[in-house]
């Protein structure tokens, strides 16, 4: 072979660069994974914090009725999920309710109304927003808004749900912001100036005609957007008012997941069931967000299929 | 004996020593998946000529071009058949491509200078082969040699991007000198060029084939014939004809050759 | 009479889509402003280039934004490199029906969808106990001395967090080269890296950037990743080793606001430690949107 000794390093570096992303995604599902395990494998943590704990609750009461607490320090260590995910998905709905259609009409604006000096205005805006860290939404959230939110819906707690899913919301506006409107805009211009030959308006000519062909992309954005509202932790740490009530009740506090883990591993014995508990929400995280992801990728490649007539 | 030598496109007066073969090519067959664009191709490049290769859009002219230097490697096209470099075959797994193509030199058809000073452009073939040194010397034959060392002495170290067209095409001619290469190949050097411009090119390959055989791909029926010493006529990707141009364009053999040199298809 | 209606609809529409992007507009503005308002008052060289004191109600926060530089500056070393080189291989190198360039997209895809707090558990289950622990037993005896939070493990944490924001952008930055780049540098007898090398990344060297800062501005910005895997909240020290502990902007910002006995005594305090990270991330998305413009403009020509 004519390549040089120098060449082919060059190319294993680079090729092993590229393994790694792969790798990457592999060890952390093994890592988190390996610490979870002892909850299938040990005595001690199933009796403890098996999967019966962590999905049917404990068996508290004299009558023998489950109980659905989250508890895991105190006497008799109780360990439901059903409370963080009830507050997770709590939380992520109030978010997407109040993020989703302010997004998607913001970017309808940009793409379809707008003249294209007020796009450049609105784009940075969402850019600006979009390099908030999240710590400082948490922050606005615990003490600017929650004192507003509970006056407003006279609340009886000052961190409450609104409260936190409003500025969950404002994390994730700026991705189904972004992807949508990339999606928008990728409708090539021919097909709105036939529509406007017609006589359409810009709001048919968008309705008829854009959005059906930007329908993939939007719900692409829809997928993302859940993705990112379900996995973020600082905002919820901090305005969420960590209390693990199992309600649906969006005045309340609430505790989701991944704050659960950010609140608590930093207090828990290395090795205890409770440590193990916290890798095993970890994993569920992970899973979940990969298989959403995962799901978007072929759903959104399929829709696109069908849509533009059979092309990958 | 005879006809061998007119289908080889030898004249019947031969000079005392018969002129060496550089490179040849024997039984090229190219497709790309199913698709044939050069069907079993013969023929020869002689040392120190010029030999045009004709033919309407289509017939395959390019990619015989891109198989002297295999850049085919890179377009994914299967070839079968040899092509012999001072009677080597280049196709051969343990053949050298890199240093091939410093050899066999190729000028697309768009100018395409990089984005970098004139000087930098000219230097990049020595900065592949990892040469270091002052290259001044060559920089300015190879500029002199494409007819360009005067309109750009004063500003080597000005971007390439603003020469004109017909500068930035001999300065790609200039930066293929460089390499000093045995052979050059032409991808229509001259399209969209104004005719100044043209007419410096075509004098520069004068000039140049007393070091080096020269491959010209033209669409310009007009170009090949006062510019080449012997034509090759393709068509859909079979060689018609190969001659000395005179002959081809005059009295040429076959009734396909005829009526595209005198524009009755193209 | 239809024509009207119709016209009606539309004009609705195209206010009340309009409106969303004024309220989205009116709610930046409020939250910028509110942080300006209470957190610009306390600025001064002397919070910036001191230590905090006094139960974090007087100084600075001068170690905070020495650790945050740290971290990301250890960070880039890390995932540029890794970044661009995986581009490079998606664009460069694979072969074109190569079955491995889908599964690095794909994985690259999903990294950039996993939860902060997923990495902040990798970097506490994998730098540190394994990689950590297994370098304490094989160097340094079974002491402690990797197998703890630290600055290192914190910045790798960071760094895969950020490598799809570098992937992406180097990968844009190379598509966008002509491919008759290519074609004149293997023509004039270039090897695949020389070619990489000398024509190619030339000319990507301000997307790479722009993606750098990208990713520069989040890994200042993220809390979760670093919570276990290093961040503290007083230390009396700078770090200066790679196993050491730090301070950081973000860090600080979560815990002044959540664990303070004292929330009003430290208010001030904590609102310009906001306005400072605040000004650093929206610096540096500033920088990487102008490098971003002046390649657009650059291609239009």
């Amino acid at each position: 072979m004519n390549r040089s000794w120098s060449e082919r390093i060059i190319e294993g570096v680079i090729r092993l660069s590229a393994g790694l992303a792969i790798a990457s995604l592999i060890l952390i599902f093994i890592f988190i994974g390996k610490e979870a395990v002892p909850l299938f494998t040990s005595a001690e943590a199933r009796a403890e914090a098996g999967m019966s704990k962590l999905f049917l609750g404990n068996r508290e009461s004299p009558d023998g009725k489950r109980v659905q607490v989250w508890q895991p320090v105190s006497e008799v260590p109780k360990y439901s999920l059903w409370p963080l995910i009830v507050g997770t998905l709590k939380a992520t709905l109030v978010a997407l309710l109040f993020a989703f259609p302010l997004a998607i009409a913001a970017a309808i604006f940009t793409s379809e109304f707008a003249p294209p000096g007020l796009r450049e205005v609105v784009k940075p805006v969402i850019e600006l927003l979009a390099g908030i860290p999240s710590v400082v939404l948490g922050f606005f959230a615990l003490i600017v808004t929650a004192t507003y939110f509970q006056d407003l819906f006279h609340l009886d707690y000052r961190l409450n749900t609104w409260n936190a899913g409003f500025a969950l919301g404002l994390a994730v506006i700026p991705i189904v912001y972004t992807v949508a409107e990339d999606a928008l805009t990728a409708v090539p211009q021919s097909f709105r100036a036939g529509s406007i030959a017609l006589g359409a308006t810009p709001w048919q000519t968008a309705r008829r005609v854009v959005f059906p062909a930007a329908f993939p992309g939007i719900f692409a954005a829809g997928i993302l957007g859940f993705g990112r509202a379900i996995g973020e932790t600082m905002i919820v740490l901090m305005a969420s008012g960590n209390a693990a009530i199992l309600s649906w009740n969006p005045g309340y506090s609430f505790r989701s997941l991944s704050a659960t883990v950010a609140a608590e591993l930093g207090e828990v014995v290395n090795g205890s069931p409770h440590y193990h508990v916290l890798f095993f929400i970890g994993v569920l995280l992970f899973a979940f967000t990969f298989l959403l992801n995962l799901a978007g990728q072929l759903w959104v490649g399929r829709l696109r299929r069908k849509l533009t007539g059979a092309r990958s | 004996m005879a006809a061998a030598r007119g289908h080889l496109g030898l004249s019947d007066e031969t000079t005392a020593a018969p002129p060496k073969e550089k490179m040849a090519v024997r039984h090229l067959t190219v497709k790309a998946g199913k698709t044939p664009i050069l069907n079993d191709v013969s023929l020869s490049l002689l040392e120190n000529e010029i030999l045009a290769v004709i033919g309407p859009s289509g017939s395959g002219k390019t990619s015989f071009l891109r198989c002297l230097n295999r850049l085919t490697d890179l377009d994914g096209l299967s070839v079968e058949g040899e092509a012999l470099l001072d009677g080597h075959n280049i196709f051969a797994s343990e053949a050298d491509v890199t240093l091939l193509r410093r050899r066999v030199s190729v000028v697309f058809a768009t100018p395409t200078p990089l984005p970098m000073s004139v000087a930098d452009n000219l230097k990049l073939g020595l900065r592949f082969k990892a040469e270091v040194g002052h290259p001044e010397g060559r920089m300015e034959k190879s500029l002199r040699a494409a007819f360009l060392w005067d309109e750009v002495k004063d500003r080597l170290g000005s971007s390439a991007l603003d020469l004109s067209g017909g500068q930035q095409q001999r300065l790609c001619l200039a930066r293929s000198l460089m390499l000093e290469p045995e052979v050059l190949l032409l991808d229509e050097p001259c399209s969209g060029l104004d005719p100044i411009s043209t007419a410096k090119i075509e004098e520069a390959l004068q000039g140049l084939k007393k070091t080096m055989a020269i491959v010209l791909v033209t669409n310009n029926v007009k170009q090949a014939s006062r510019t080449s010493d012997r034509t090759a006529f393709l068509l859909m990707g079979d060689l018609i004809e190969v001659d000395d141009t005179g002959r081809l364009f005059t009295s040429p053999r076959e009734e396909r050759t005829a009526d595209y040199v005198s524009g009755r298809f193209g | 009479m239809k024509r009207r209606w119709i016209n009606f609809v539309s004009r609705f529409f195209t206010i009340a889509t309009g409106l969303a992007c004024l309220a989205v507009t009116v709610m930046v503005a409020l939250i910028l402003g509110n942080v300006v308002r209470h957190g610009f008052g306390h600025l001064s060289w002397k919070f910036l280039s001191t230590a905090p004191s006094a139960g974090m109600t007087e100084g600075g926060i001068f170690p905070a934004i020495f650790g945050t530089a740290f971290l990301v500056i250890l960070m880039t070393l890390a995932v540029v490199p890794l970044g661009v080189c995986t581009a490079i291989y998606l664009q460069e190198y694979a072969p074109a029906r190569s079955r491995w360039v889908p599964l690095v997209r794909m994985a690259i895809q999903n990294l950039a969808g996993v939860p902060a707090i997923v990495f902040g558990l990798f970097g506490l289950g994998f730098f540190i106990q394994f990689l950590g622990k297994g370098i304490d037993r094989f160097f340094f005896g079974g002491d402690l001395v990797f197998g703890q939070p630290a600055i290192l493990w914190a910045a790798l944490t960071l760094a895969l967090l950020t490598l799809p924001t570098v992937v992406v952008a180097t990968e844009e930055a190379l598509r966008v080269v002509p491919r008759a780049h290519r074609e004149v540098a293997y023509s004039l007898g270039a090897t695949r890296w020389r070619m990489v090398r000398h024509v190619l990344l030339p000319q990507a060297v301000s997307g790479i950037l722009t993606g750098t800062i990208l990713a520069v501005s989040r890994g200042a910005g993220e809390v979760a990743p670093i919570l276990f895997t290093g961040a503290a909240y007083y230390l009396p020290y700078l770090p200066k080793r790679l196993n050491q502990q730090f301070m950081e902007l973000g860090y600080h910002v979560y815990v002044m606001a959540t664990q303070s006995p004292d929330v009003d005594a430290t208010m001030p305090i904590l609102y310009a430690t906001v306005f400072v990270l605040l000004a650093l991330t929206f610096t540096l998305n500033f920088a990487a949107i102008l490098i971003r413009s002046k390649i657009r403009r650059r291609m239009k020509r």
